[in-house]
C-alpha cells in the first residue's frame, strides 16, 4: 500500500452508489473490513441515514486510513466513487466532489471513453452485470453486482489488498455462495478497464 | 483511541448498535426488556438472538412499549437482576416517568441511548435532544465518541451503578455511531468477569423476608411502626443528589481500574484533546467532541491555539474538571446538538455555570449545531471558532443568546 494515498493525515474517502437493493451498503463494509484486516488502524462504514427503499438510490461511505478515524460527517471530497447502475450517473450528485487525483468506478458494458461524463478525475468500468450474470451471482432472481465491483475497486487502487477483500468474502459467505462471489471478483477485476486522467 | 496492538486479535468491525449489545452480553446482564425503535432497533434485534442462541443466560421480556420496558427492567433489578435496555428518542420519552422511578429507588439499571431527534416534526436521525431532556431524572449520563467507547463504557457502567446504586445511561449517537461500522477492540468474557463480578444486590425484594418499596413518603420524617425515625421525602432526594455527586470518584475510580485492565483508561470525566497551552476550547459532546478534534487541528495549522474538551460524563456534571481544563483559555466555543428552548444549548449553560464565582474573564459562546441529522462538518466547526474569535477580539460578541448553524 502507497503512502501516497494518505497525504495531509486525511482519510482515503470512497463513496458508493447503487439502487436499494444491491448492497451498496454490503459492498462499503466489505471494503472497510478489508482495509482493517490488512492491518490499516482506522476504517469505517456507514450507509446512507434514514429510510431506504428497494430501488431508490441509496449511497453509502468508506472511509479508510492508517490512523483511528476521528470524521463522522459525511464525504464531501470523495477519492473514489463507485456506481453500481449506470443510470445513477444522469443524477451529478453522485459525482459531486470527486476532483483530480480522483477514481470513479462504473459498473456499465461501456469503456471509459464512451461513458459521457465530463471530469479531471480518471475513469474505471467494468461489466459486472454480465458477469454476475454468466456466473449466476443472484439473490432472489437479482443480479447483485456489489461484491463483483470490490474487484474493480481493488483493480485501480492498492488501497486494499484483493487477498484480503476476498478472506472478507470467505469469512462472510458459505462455500457455494463465497466461491461464485470469488469468482466475480477475479473476472471483474481482470476484465476493468482503465483511462487515466490527467 | 490508539490500536492496541496486542489485542489485534479481538479487534472486530462493528456498528455502533452491535458494540452495545455485545457489550450487554460480556456483562452477562440477565434481564433485557426493551421495545425496538429506530436507530435502536438493531440492538434488541441482536440481544433477543443472542438470547435464543443460549450464547446468554437470560431472560428476554418482550414488552409493548418503552414505558413497561423499564418497568421491567425495576421489577428485576428489585428482586437483584443486572438488567438492561436500550431506546431511543420517542421511546426515551415514553419512558420518562418510570426513569424518575428507577433512580428514585435508587436501581443500577443500565440504559443505552441511541440519540435520535424527537418530534414534531418526524425525525429519526440523530441530536441529543432525547437524553438531554432526561438529564434531571437522577440518572448517571455518559456519552460515547465512537464505538469503543459505547462498548467500553457500558462495561464500565454497570461496575459503576452497581457501587453507586444508581442507574445509568450511556448514550451514543444515532446512525452516525449506531450504523457506522468502525474498529472495537473487544476484551474477553474471562477479562470482563475479572473486571465486573456478578451483581449482588444490598437489599432485595423476597417473599421469605417481605418488605415494602417506595411507600408514601410524608413531607417530614416520622416513626415507623417500630418507632425507628425515617427520612421523608426530601432527605431521600437528597441521598439521590449525594450519591449523583459521590458518584463522580466512583466513576473515575472504575474508569482508571478499567485502563489498567483493558489498556484504555476512563479516569478522567471528559476527554480533553490538544488543551495543552490552548487559548481556546471547543467544547462537545458524543462523536461531535472527535470531529472537533479534527477541527482543532485545521485551527492549529492556521496558528489558532484550539483544544477539545469532550464531556463524556454529563451527569453528574464534572463542573470542577471543566473549570481546571479550562484554566488558561480566553474563550470556549460550545457546540449543542440540545437546547432548552427559551434559553440556550444545554452544555452551554452548563458550561457557564461552572465558571460563576471563579472571576474569569473568559468569554464562552454557544452554538447549535447538527439537529435532526444536519450534518456537521470540521471545517464548519473550525469556521464557527474563527468567527467567534474575531468577533470578540473587536469586543463585538454577544454570548446572550445561541448562534443557530442552519439557514435562517
Amino acid at each position: 500500500m502507497s503512502a501516497d494515498y494518505f497525504s495531509d493525515s486525511r482519510p482515503y474517502e470512497v463513496r458508493w452508489h447503487g439502487r436499494g437493493g444491491q448492497g451498496a451498503v454490503t459492498a462499503a463494509r466489505t471494503l472497510a473490513q478489508a482495509a482493517h484486516l490488512g492491518g490499516l488502524g482506522g476504517a469505517t462504514a456507514s450507509p446512507s441515514f434514514g429510510a431506504e427503499r428497494r430501488g431508490a438510490p441509496v449511497s453509502a461511505s468508506t472511509r479508510i486510513s492508517p490512523e483511528p478515524i476521528m470524521v463522522v460527517s459525511q464525504i464531501e471530497s470523495p477519492d473514489m466513487v463507485v456506481v453500481l447502475d449506470q443510470t445513477l450517473l444522469k443524477d451529478d450528485e453522485v459525482i459531486g466532489g470527486l476532483g483530480s487525483g480522483g477514481w470513479l468506478v462504473v459498473n456499465t458494458a461501456r469503456p471509459p471513453d464512451r461513458l459521457g461524463v465530463i471530469g479531471d478525475f480518471s475513469v474505471a468500468t467494468a461489466d459486472a452485470t454480465a458477469i454476475c450474470r454468466e456466473l449466476g451471482v443472484m439473490v432472489g432472481g437479482l443480479i447483485v453486482v456489489n461484491t463483483a465491483m470490490l474487484g474493480a475497486v481493488a483493480r485501480v487502487s492498492e488501497l486494499v489488498a484483493l487477498a484480503n477483500i476476498e478472506e472478507v468474502i470467505r469469512r462472510r459467505f458459505s462455500n457455494r455462495s463465497a466461491e461464485l462471489n470469488l469468482a466475480a471478483i477475479e473476472k471483474t477485476y481482470r476484465t476493468t478497464l482503465i483511462e487515466r486522467r490527467p | 483511541m490508539k490500536a492496541n496492538s496486542k489485542k489485534q486479535d479481538a479487534s472486530q468491525m462493528l456498528d455502533g448498535n452491535r458494540a452495545a449489545a455485545l457489550g450487554a452480553k460480556l456483562c452477562r446482564v440477565q434481564v433485557v426488556a426493551a421495545y425496538p425503535i429506530t436507530p435502536q432497533t438493531p440492538v434488541t434485534e441482536a440481544l433477543s438472538e443472542i438470547v435464543e442462541r443460549g450464547e446468554l443466560q437470560a431472560q428476554y421480556v418482550t414488552v409493548e412499549s418503552e414505558h413497561s420496558a423499564m418497568a421491567v427492567c425495576s421489577s428485576a433489578s428489585l428482586v437483584g437482576a443486572r438488567t438492561f435496555t436500550a431506546t431511543s428518542s420517542h421511546g426515551l420519552a415514553y419512558m420518562h416517568e418510570m426513569l424518575h422511578w428507577v433512580a428514585g429507588t435508587r436501581l443500577p439499571v443500565v440504559l443505552a441511548c441511541v440519540n435520535r431527534a424527537i418530534g414534531a416534526p418526524w425525525n429519526v436521525l440523530n441530536d441529543l435532544q432525547d437524553s438531554m431532556s432526561q438529564r434531571d431524572t437522577g440518572w448517571i449520563q455518559m456519552y460515547a465518541r465512537n464505538n469503543q467507547e459505547i462498548l467500553d463504557q457500558i462495561i464500565q457502567a454497570y461496575r459503576i451503578a452497581e457501587k453507586a446504586y444508581l442507574p445509568v445511561m450511556v448514550c451514543y449517537d444515532g446512525y452516525t455511531l449506531s450504523h457506522t461500522d468502525m474498529p472495537v477492540d473487544v476484551p474477553s468474557q474471562d477479562a470482563v468477569d475479572g473486571f465486573l463480578p456478578p451483581y449482588k444486590a444490598h437489599t432485595i425484594l423476597d417473599p421469605t423476608n417481605p418488605k415494602n418499596y417506595n411507600l408514601v413518603t410524608l413531607a417530614n420524617p416520622r416513626l415507623n411502626a417500630e418507632g425507628v425515625l425515617c427520612h421523608g421525602y426530601m432527605e431521600i432526594r437528597y441521598l439521590l443528589q449525594e450519591a449523583l455527586e459521590k458518584s463522580k470518584e466512583a466513576i473515575a475510580s472504575v474508569g482508571r481500574e478499567f485502563g489498567d485492565l483493558f489498556g484504555r483508561s476512563y479516569a478522567s470525566l471528559l476527554w480533553e484533546d490538544m488543551m495543552e497551552g490552548a487559548e481556546i476550547a471547543i467544547v462537545a459532546t458524543g462523536g461531535l467532541a472527535m470531529e472537533a478534534i479534527v477541527a482543532a487541528e485545521m485551527l492549529r495549522r492556521d496558528g489558532i491555539r484550539a483544544g477539545v474538551i469532550g464531556l463524556r460524563v454529563f451527569r453528574p456534571f464534572p463542573r470542577a474538571d471543566v473549570l481546571r481544563a479550562l484554566q488558561g483559555c480566553r474563550l470556549a466555543v460550545v457546540f449543542d446538538r440540545s437546547i432548552s428552548y427559551g434559553n440556550e444549548g444545554t452544555a452551554c449553560s452548563e458550561t457557564k455555570a461552572a465558571l460563576y464565582g471563579t472571576g474569569t474573564n473568559m468569554r464562552v459562546h454557544g452554538f447549535i449545531v447538527g439537529l435532526g441529522g444536519r450534518d456537521v462538518k470540521a471545517r464548519e466547526l473550525a469556521g464557527a471558532v474563527k468567527r467567534t474569535l474575531s468577533l470578540t477580539d473587536r469586543g463585538a460578541l454577544n454570548s446572550e443568546s445561541p448562534e443557530w448553524v442552519c439557514e435562517i
